[in-house]
């Protein structure tokens, strides 16, 4: 009886697929803005690869640009000023840098909402109060949260980098429809080509106290190389660990066989 | 155990023969893992993934239950308990990153350890019923891992959730009602996300119940081999312990290589980058895509695009992923060769390599985005996916010449060991 039913049943579904291929047009729907969106562009950076490393003092720079440029728009809600030892800084330094925020606080003596110098134990206070100012004061565009942009898109920090540095015209060829609206601006490396974020960065935007370069490729890569710290703070620490784990399993491995080879020494098999 | 060669355990310490009396552990491990339980002595090392399922269970269980020691399940804190696992918990990455690419291993194991059975018959009788579980595992495994997937709250999270509850909704008439039943809600919430955490916690301990039946209905007829000759006599055999204790040991380690690999160096490969976004119901992705492990099924859900006989096509694709799965509980008696192992049966042969390059396509255009040349190419490899299993299998286990088979299990061996030594010479 199985064979049977069987065989009728998987007609039926054939059938059905059959009738699905007929149905479905063979071409997909013209979209011309795949033609004009671009891949990323590859940025190598000290904690690529398998023998990572953080480049502190590039961190600390891509910190200085967050601070002064991306902060303005955009929260980092998910890292705490202690977090920033990481970078190189001193417990005395990460005070005196949380000092400079003011994070929502209630007065002692009224309960009333007030404001309180950042303590260590705080978290990177965000720009807006919520989602509605955000977007009241972005065009109705919501700037994301920073703290995972590495890991959250495609491309990783590839995408952001060239994100942050693939501002330019529109090409001449480029239709009408796919062209920038009003308070948008043409971008090859983001999926709708057009974007609400202005040009984030200008040459000479930030000084740097070690006099690194500051023009825009160099901003945008100590901010990207930042921002995969604030991705995965634990990333050099991960690659390290698992080489241990490695190495101990290839040996552990190579023993195992060795036992297995001898234990089946005196057996065909 | 059924060979009247197996050894019975006999213990010889004084405490060993008091705990044997009052409750015989020892003798059980002793007859089921132990030099208790004589095996083929020609298993090669596809017979190494059920240990290594049973390993990545463990390892899951583990890490699960410390995971959720730092977890909280609600939908307004979710996303970032995760976070806070991943950046505060003292190795709590570790743990998290094992977690989440040791269902990645799992069903890696699990997919070639079904395939294995395929291949070498494994479902036929005496052991239709160690094939039965197997797919019923198979199924918690599921459901287990789409759960899990949904606890992190993000937005793959979610949107994964809204369309998996979805397939309820093309049940005519009750299928919204239910729909709305499972989730607590009219959209994945606070409810749903609590109550898949529960139950995420709750099915692992109901797939671990299962394999020890799986286990058990493989110890009646006793394992299969390469051959798919039955064992004849204690020569066919090696104990388990320590011959196949020591292989499996080799398995392990490669496992653990790779698991190792996967976890520390490229632990958000498999994953997808939507999931680093809190949930947001407002905001659709531009692609729902589900974890690799069902691409192929989706890719069967969404092969049926028409509505064939009246019938939706939504239901038609729900109904035939679900058949897809549903099928395997009938291969036993779909498939009558009385031989076993595709090494002798040359036309099964071809068409199991064409099923795995079907699946493959399938996995590869589930993966893809909902057009051209993906679409015609999952219809063409859904169709081929119910042609292989309910019409071609069918039909060649009855007009297939099986090629000519040893004697027994030791015989073959021995002609192996025989062409080797004399290929050597020449």
């Amino acid at each position: 009886m199985v064979r049977p039913l069987g065989f009728l049943v998987g007609l039926g579904f054939i059938a059905a697929l059959l009738c699905a291929i007929l149905t479905t047009p063979l071409t997909n729907e013209p979209n011309a803005s795949h033609e004009f969106h671009k891949h990323p562009k590859h940025l190598k950076l000290a904690s690529d690869g398998m023998f990572p490393h953080w480049d502190k003092a590039q961190l600390q720079r891509g910190l200085q640009v967050y601070k002064e440029v991306c902060s303005a728009c955009h929260s980092l809600h998910l890292v705490a000023f202690r977090d920033i030892q990481d970078l190189g800084y001193t417990e005395g330094q990460v005070k005196t840098f949380a000092k400079g925020f003011q994070v929502p606080s209630v007065n002692p003596d009224t309960g009333e909402p007030a404001t309180r110098d950042g303590l260590p134990s705080d978290y990177f206070p965000g720009p807006y109060a919520n989602e509605v100012a955000a977007r009241a004061a972005n065009n109705n565009a919501l700037p994301p949260d920073l703290s995972l942009i590495t890991k959250a898109r495609e491309g990783g920090k590839d995408y952001v980098y060239s994100l942050l540095t693939g501002f330019q015209n529109p090409p001449a060829n480029l239709p009408k429809e796919l062209r920038p609206g009003p308070g948008l601006h043409y971008n090859p490396y983001f999926a709708n080509l057009n974007l609400a974020m202005a040009p984030p960065l200008t040459k000479g935007q930030v000084t740097f106290a070690d006099g690194s370069p500051n023009t825009v490729e160099a901003m945008a890569k100590d901010v990207t190389a930042f921002l995969v710290w604030t991705a995965e703070p634990k990333l050099v620490k991960r690659v390290q660990v698992g080489w241990a784990a490695f190495l101990f399993l290839l040996i552990f491995t190579t023993l195992t066989y060795l036992s297995y080879r001898n234990i089946w020494a005196d057996k065909k098999h | 155990m059924s060979f009247p060669w197996a050894k019975n355990y006999e213990p010889k310490q004084p405490l060993m023969k008091w705990l044997d009396e009052k409750l015989p552990l020892p003798r059980l491990v002793y007859n089921a893992i132990g030099a208790g339980y004589p095996v083929p002595r020609n298993l090669n090392y596809f017979w190494n993934f059920g240990v290594l399922a049973g390993a990545a269970l463990v390892i899951q269980i583990v890490t699960g239950i410390v995971l959720a020691m730092h977890y909280a399940a609600n939908a307004g804190v979710a996303f970032n308990s995760v976070e806070h696992i991943m950046r505060d918990v003292n190795a709590g990455w570790f743990i998290r990153y094992a977690h989440m690419n040791g269902a990645s291993m799992f069903f890696i194991v699990v997919y070639l350890h079904i395939f294995r059975g395929l291949y070498y018959g494994s479902y036929k009788a005496p052991r239709e019923m160690v094939w039965l579980l197997g797919v019923v595992i198979f199924l918690l495994m599921m459901a287990t891992a789409f759960m899990g997937y949904v606890l992190p709250w993000g937005q793959m999270s979610f949107w994964g959730a809204q369309v998996i509850t979805g397939f309820f909704s093309a049940i005519p008439v009750v299928g919204e009602p239910i729909r709305v039943w499972l989730l607590g809600g009219f959209a994945p919430d606070n409810a749903a996300l609590n109550r898949f955490f529960s139950l995420h916690y709750l099915l692992p301990f109901v797939i671990a119940g299962v394999i020890i039946l799986h286990i058990w209905a493989l110890h009646i007829p006793g394992s299969s081999n390469p051959t798919g000759i039955e064992v004849k006599d204690e020569q066919d055999t090696v104990p388990f312990h320590p011959y196949y204790t020591a292989k499996d040991g080799v398995g392990v380690g490669v496992f653990l290589l790779l698991f190792v690999a996967l976890t520390f160096f490229s632990p958000n490969l498999l994953g997808h980058p939507d999931n680093y976004i809190a949930a947001n119901p407002l905001s659709t992705p531009a692609h729902i895509v589900p974890e690799w492990y069902f691409w192929p099924f989706y890719a069967i859900l969404r092969a049926f695009t028409f509505n064939f006989l009246w019938i939706d096509a939504k239901l038609w694709g729900v109904i035939a992923m679900f058949a897809a799965i549903a099928l395997l509980f009938f291969l036993p008696w779909l498939d009558s060769s009385p031989v076993k192992s595709s090494n002798y049966r040359p036309l099964n042969r071809k068409f199991f390599w064409v099923l795995v390059v079907d699946v493959l396509i399938l996995g590869y255009c589930g993966k893809s985005p909902a057009e051209q040349p993906y679409v015609i190419l999952s219809q063409l490899a859904a169709a081929y996916y119910f042609a292989h299993f309910l019409i071609i299998l069918p039909i060649i286990s009855r007009i297939e010449r099986p090629a000519p088979m040893p004697n027994s299990i030791t015989e073959a061996v021995l002609a192996k060991h025989a062409d080797d030594a004399s290929a050597a010479t020449a």
